[in-house]
């Protein structure tokens, strides 16, 4: 285990990359520490610290550490899209090993280490219980940044951060349905069958809901 | 990569995004959404701000145990090897197919198996899972395509020349999403002919005698 000072260490020695010196200086976000909580976003650069240990140095405690954390979710996802418990226990040991094997496509200034991994999990549950084709986007030409600009990175970190918060303080109706949209256990019209709410009055409550996350992300 | 279409005007719906990013959508309207956002940054974007949020509702379950031997078992896993990356299929740049669509169709515009289905116009039906359904269609520069409505909702993906109908002109990147509501006659727009990937998870309903009754024999 890593205690919170050592992680705290591990965050902070995030490699500056080489290309630091403006050559392709990115534009930079502004510093929105005020509204953020820094500890929180402390914990998700700590991730992003776990997951590059995992691809440079096949870190198996930074894979356990990751482990601990998010398969548990990952199987709570699962289960809730539909999964038994043992297919849901299978599936999130896949996904897990997928992280190991995808380390190298992580992109800390495209996505929070939640993110990917949920994309991952989405996957996962595509292939396993949908057992569809997955039809997925072109690579962007210019493909991964082979050194991510930190500041960026820490940028999207504080921004998802502030996403999961909003998420949270959303009024209770509102983020019930944003869950079973995402959990997939139900469609607009079953939801409405359920709960005697008009599809209508459905679909602009999961709108209310993202528009106010939007509002908070501004 | 198409680098022309900076003026796509008709995007994907925040219905569509979240379905694709959550997972729940048919597999015909996920391989629309995946080339539609092989051709638009703007949804692109979009799309990783749905993902985002579903990371966040993940977050937010309850955690459920894993088994005891969970970390073991994943690492054994991971030495097998069973998990290593497969490389990705080769696809084409420049197509008039984006990546995922090339992964469905085995060749170019001229190349294809195309079926008539009346009025010059033809199509190519794609696999997909069954519970919707997608086709390539070519409609001639110039050509209607016979007015029809829908039941459920139909998806229309423009990837070479325009049509216009009743709500506006749509352009190679522009994608309609029609409901019940809509009645429509497309019209290609002279020049290229008209190519678009055309989704919808119920049949379309033709409102003339005889498109109706070959929609029987075509399965339109």
């Amino acid at each position: 285990m890593l205690t919170e000072t050592s992680t705290l260490r591990k965050a902070d020695a995030l490699p500056v990359p080489s290309t630091y010196d403006g050559v392709k200086a990115l534009p930079k976000r502004d510093a929105r520490t005020s509204k953020v909580n820094t500890e929180l976003t402390t914990k998700r650069m700590a991730w992003v610290v776990q997951v590059y240990a995992v691809r440079d140095n096949q870190d198996r405690a930074a894979f356990a550490e990751l482990f601990g954390y998010f398969a548990p979710r990952v199987k709570s996802f699962l289960m809730k899209s539909g999964a038994s418990p043992d297919l849901a226990e299978e599936c999130t040991q896949e996904v897990m090993a997928t992280l190991w094997n995808k380390a190298h496509m992580f992109d800390p200034t495209k996505a929070s280490v939640s993110t990917w991994i949920f994309t991952i999990a989405r996957n996962r549950k595509i292939d396993i219980l949908r057992k569809q084709r997955r039809p997925e986007p072109e690579d962007l030409p210019w493909g991964p940044e082979a050194e991510p600009d930190q500041a960026d990175a820490i940028g999207l970190q504080q921004e998802t951060e502030q996403l999961g918060q909003a998420l949270a303080t959303l009024p209770d109706e509102q983020r019930k349905l944003i869950e079973r949209a995402y959990f997939g256990e139900l469609t607009h019209s079953q939801i409405a069958a359920e709960t005697g709410l008009p599809l209508g009055t459905i679909k602009s409550r999961i709108r209310l809901a993202l528009d106010r996350l939007r509002h908070v992300m501004k | 990569m198409m680098n022309d279409m900076t003026k796509i005007k008709h995007h994907l719906t925040e219905p569509l995004l979240m379905g694709y990013a959550a997972g729940t959508l048919p597999e015909a309207f996920n391989l629309v959404v995946a080339t539609h956002i092989s051709m638009c940054d703007d949804c692109r974007a979009a799309l990783a701000g749905y993902e985002a949020v579903g990371g966040e509702v993940m977050m937010d379950t309850a955690p459920v145990d894993v088994a005891e031997d969970a970390l073991a078992a994943t690492l054994a896993l991971i030495e097998s090897g069973k998990f290593a990356d497969k490389p990705a299929r080769v696809r084409t740049k420049n197509s008039v197919f984006p990546g995922p669509l090339q992964d469905y169709v085995d060749g170019d515009i001229d190349s294809l198996k195309w079926r008539k289905v009346g009025g010059g116009v033809s199509q190519l039906v794609l696999k997909t899972s069954k519970d919707a359904s997608v086709r390539l269609l070519r409609i001639p520069a110039g050509t209607a395509v016979p007015d029809h409505g829908h039941r459920g909702t139909e998806l229309t993906l423009v990837l070479q020349g325009a049509f216009t109908d009743s709500e506006d002109r749509f352009g190679a990147g522009d994608v309609e999403v029609a409901n019940e509501d809509l009645h429509h006659t497309p019209v290609a727009e002279e020049g290229l002919d008209c190519i678009c990937l055309a989704a919808t998870d119920a049949p379309l309903r033709f409102n003339g005698l005889v498109p109706r009754i070959a929609q029987r024999f075509i399965g339109i």
